[in-house]
């Protein structure tokens, strides 16, 4: 029966996933303490986390908007950290693209690093999987994953406000990201573009409403971009 | 922090964000379909994380509102350790407790 096979296949997802509840877990109650630190009510912190369901670009828009910076100036440097999505959905299409609409689209709601990376290698390492095995599987990945993303980000919400100020909450997102972006620097291209960001973003921190952060950004994806081409023509 | 957002704005911002991450989202799975993206998008679009978050923190590692904007021997060491944490082992919820653990450290130890 292939129901049953799909079955197995979502609780095969579940396995799979549920490891990663152990990083997206804390990031959510990191989220909750520091969202409500800068002032959100704790529907607005769930709201970020069920509507955007995106750590990074929650912390970004979260640091962003208590900076006070434009809301155009949050909405473009947030999006700019989740555009890598569009490389996931582009490599999920080959697998998931045959799915009826209302499928693809719910799945694209899910579609965060994790269930990416693991749906990704299974997809490729079992190409014998059909499609409704892989849809089945790739909803068990996200299955333990996200509803811990929003529980857990409403922990830190509840918790948030009965923290002292001398915990130097302060510091936390720029622990986070530099935890987060610090395994990525795993590449010449990826160490230059990561300088270029700072390089530039401190010689334009002058400019008004953090618009000197999307002229580094953009400057710093072009320099990876550059420098993977030309270490690559090097090796070849 | 400021403290005095605006429900509005936030709002704007959550389900503006929210739109434009779905759409990303759903932009090959949902619309484009089968298409291959061509290979100098590809290798701009590896370094968006790496190219955003550097520079959104560079200026609150040196400059932390919380002191004022003078740069704090404390909060500068924990930015290294979570730095050096993070490329040595690979492990992000590690290179977070160490530089956690360095900035109260150091917190205590000045105070």
């Amino acid at each position: 029966m292939p129901g049953t096979t799909a079955k197995s296949y979502f609780w095969r997802g579940v396995r799979d996933g549920a490891p990663f509840v152990l990083v997206v877990g804390p990031f959510g109650l990191l989220f909750g303490v520091v969202g409500t630190e800068a002032g959100l009510n704790i529907v607005e912190v769930m709201g970020f986390s069920i509507l955007v369901i995106a750590g990074a670009s929650q912390f970004a828009a979260v640091q962003l908007l208590s900076d006070n910076a434009p809301t155009l100036i949050v909405l473009a440097t947030a999006l700019a950290v989740n555009l890598r999505m569009a490389m996931y959905s582009a490599a999920l299409v080959p697998h998931l693209g045959a799915a009826p609409l209302w499928k693809r689209a719910l799945m694209a709601y899910f579609l965060v690093d994790q269930s990416y990376a693991v749906g990704a290698v299974k997809f490729d390492t079992e190409p014998q999987m059909t499609l409704q095995q892989k849809v089945a599987y790739y909803f068990g990945i996200v299955a333990p994953i996200c509803p811990n993303w929003y529980l857990l980000t409403l922990v830190g919400a509840l918790v948030g406000k009965s923290i002292p100020p001398s915990f130097a909450l302060d510091f936390a997102i720029p622990i986070t990201f530099l935890a987060l972006v610090a395994p990525g620097l795993r590449t010449v291209a990826h160490v230059a573009a990561a300088t270029t960001s700072v390089a530039v973003a401190l010689a334009l921190a002058f400019l008004p409403y953090n618009s000197g952060l999307l002229i580094a950004a953009l400057a710093a994806m072009i320099t990876g971009a550059q420098v993977e081409l030309w270490t690559k023509g090097r090796m070849a | 922090m400021s403290g005095d957002l605006d429900t509005g704005t936030i709002w704007l911002t959550i389900i503006a964000l929210g739109i434009g991450t779905f759409v990303i989202r759903f932009s090959f799975l949902g619309l484009i379909g089968n298409r291959q993206l061509p290979e100098w998008v590809l290798r701009h679009l590896r370094y968006t994380a790496v190219a955003v978050l550097p520079g959104l923190i560079a200026p609150l590692v040196l400059w932390p509102a919380a002191t004022g904007g003078q740069t704090d021997p404390a909060r500068l060491a924990a930015a290294f350790v979570t730095l050096a944490v993070g490329v040595l082992t690979r492990k992000v919820l590690l290179a977070i407790l160490c530089g956690a653990g360095t900035l109260y450290l150091m917190l205590f130890l000045i105070a």
